[in-house]
């Protein structure tokens, strides 16, 4: 017996249920004959490639940025560290077109830094760059978060075994540190990407929407809303689909948290 | 620090509470909360109407609001602005609204097909489009061939939507392959684009560049009249106050509606 109190299974049966409705409503609504036949129509595979070559590419980027702010607020102890943390998970809680709109005023035109890139030539707004851009931007903060959690549970103890055997900072990071922390970050990752795959509003925002260079699946779907409800609802299983997939892959690594 | 966390946490829940209890009190601008309302239990106020009508109509259509309100002391008109195949699918999944004003007649035919129209649609009003550029057309923009040049970024309508397909038609009418920047689901995202001036140009509505003021420049092309979009108006079979709606309908085509149609850059039918 799991020792749980029974009304808590009737709880968690109607918290399950929310979610599952309506993904049952689609799935009911689907029109699963001509299924092949909307998710394969040239402006669908494009904004699917799109969407996966972006979300790949903003995953790397989170993670090159993700791991050394994650270490920093787990393990240093530099002053104003709560600060920054919160300033670092704002993404988390900013509406997404809030986020395109703030990112617009840096990198458009006539942005913060915007401006002095058009001076060299560099137009990022409303190009594949503006929706990796957009998608780190809010999805940056689960990986930092998922890897600062699994950071401090995993403790220090290794690493000050490792230091007192006379391991370089560095040495300690690339042999002890990242490789007891693997599971953590390859959960940050997953969620980096799902949420990345997903992202909408900033990405309309910021980057426009065009076929083949920012037009990404939810924007796709967005737009097939209005004339073709079907093709949107064929779209949206698709995204289920590789979000389904996502979570099963998640699930069997972070189940395993080491220490 | 556990002081500050129990206030944070009391003021969310008491937030949550008082928002559960606004979502079904009163009609707020939003078909959400309408959809609501019906659920609170309470019969309508008498006279107390809403109508859906297309993004394209919001000034116009708040100005005939408050006229209504005024010529029918008692009555109220509660607006939902959105784009007219956002509408479209509500009303069809049951939203509870009393008239609808669409941007175009393909929205309209949509609706009449679903059955939920009361009675005829009527032509209100046409709309073209325009050729919109930042206040002080950095690209020197002044003819519709301008915006096939390359270093000219313009953002336009998407075709899905009733704007874009009057810019395709525009497009083929005037023989310039458009290469735009975005293709944007809605008008207004059109707009803002060209206002912030990150578009170097845009192609919007007449009313649209009109109701924008001088924050943009609006340059007018004679192949415009090659794609028309007509408003049209219907009340709705499920209206709980068909009295009050077919007489908001009848402002609207009336003289006074047309006469504040005419003024915001609304062609006549």
């Amino acid at each position: 017996m799991s020792g749980l109190p029974r009304w808590l299974f009737g709880a968690a049966g109607l918290a399950g249920l929310f979610i599952v409705a309506p993904l049952a409503a689609m799935l009911v609504r689907t029109r699963w004959s001509d299924l092949w036949g909307l998710v394969t129509t040239e402006s669908s595979l494009a904004a699917l490639q799109l969407s996966l070559r972006t979300a790949c590419a903003s995953t790397v980027l989170c993670v090159l940025l993700g791991v050394p702010l994650a270490l920093v607020l787990a393990r240093s102890h530099l002053r104003g560290l709560r600060i920054v943390r919160s300033i670092v998970l704002l993404p988390l809680v900013l509406p997404p077109v809030v986020g395109g709109v703030a990112l617009l005023y840096t990198f458009g035109r006539r942005g913060l830094l915007g401006q002095y890139l058009e001076i060299l030539g560099l137009r990022i707004a409303f190009s594949t760059s503006a929706v990796v851009l957009a998608q780190t931007f809010v999805a940056l903060p689960f990986m930092v978060l998922t890897l600062e959690g699994a950071l401090r549970t995993a403790g220090q103890r290794y690493e000050a075994i490792a230091a007192s055997l006379g391991a370089g900072p560095t040495m300690v990071l690339r042999r002890v540190t990242l490789p007891l922390v693997m599971p953590g970050l390859t959960s940050g990752a997953m969620l980096a990407f799902a949420r990345a795959l997903g992202e909408f509003g900033a990405t309309l925002t910021f980057a426009g929407s065009l076929q083949g260079v920012t037009r990404t699946l939810p924007l796709e779907i967005y737009l097939q809303r209005e004339s073709d409800p079907d093709a949107a609802i064929a779209l949206s299983l698709v995204l289920v689909l590789i979000a389904v997939l996502i979570v099963l892959a998640t699930r069997g690594r972070g189940a395993r948290v080491k220490l | 620090m556990s002081k500050v966390r129990g206030v944070v946490i009391a003021v969310v829940l008491l937030t949550a509470v008082s928002g559960c209890g606004s979502v079904s009190a009163g009609s707020g601008g939003s078909a959400g909360s309408g959809g609501s309302a019906g659920s609170s239990g309470g019969s309508p106020r008498r006279g107390a109407i809403t109508v859906f009508a297309a993004a394209s109509l919001k000034v116009v259509f708040t100005e005939l609001g408050e006229e209504f309100e005024r010529e029918n002391p008692g009555a109220s008109v509660t607006f939902s602005f959105a784009g007219s195949s956002d509408l479209v699918t509500q009303i069809l999944a049951g939203a509870p609204a009393d008239v609808f004003a669409s941007a175009d007649t393909s929205n309209m035919s949509k609706v009449v097909d679903g059955g939920v129209v009361a009675g005829q649609p009527v032509d209100f009003a046409t709309n073209t489009l325009t050729i919109v550029v930042p206040r002080d057309n950095p690209s020197r923009i002044s003819s519709f061939a301008d915006l096939g040049r390359a270093d000219v970024s313009v953002v336009i309508c998407a075709p899905q939507v009733p704007c874009g397909s009057a810019t395709q038609k525009v497009e083929n009418a005037t023989g310039t392959p458009l290469n735009p920047m975005s293709e944007e689901s809605s008008v207004t995202d059109v707009l803002n684009k060209v206002i912030s001036g990150e578009a170097d140009a845009g192609l919007v509505y007449v009313t649209d560049a009109a109701a924008a003021g001088d924050k943009v420049t609006a340059i007018a092309f004679p192949e415009s009249s090659s794609a028309v979009n007509t408003c049209r108006i219907a009340a709705l079979e499920d209206s709980t106050q068909p009295d009050s709606a077919a007489q908001f309908v009848d402002m609207v085509t009336g003289p006074v509606g047309r006469h504040a149609l005419a003024a915001a850059g609304f062609g006549a039918t």
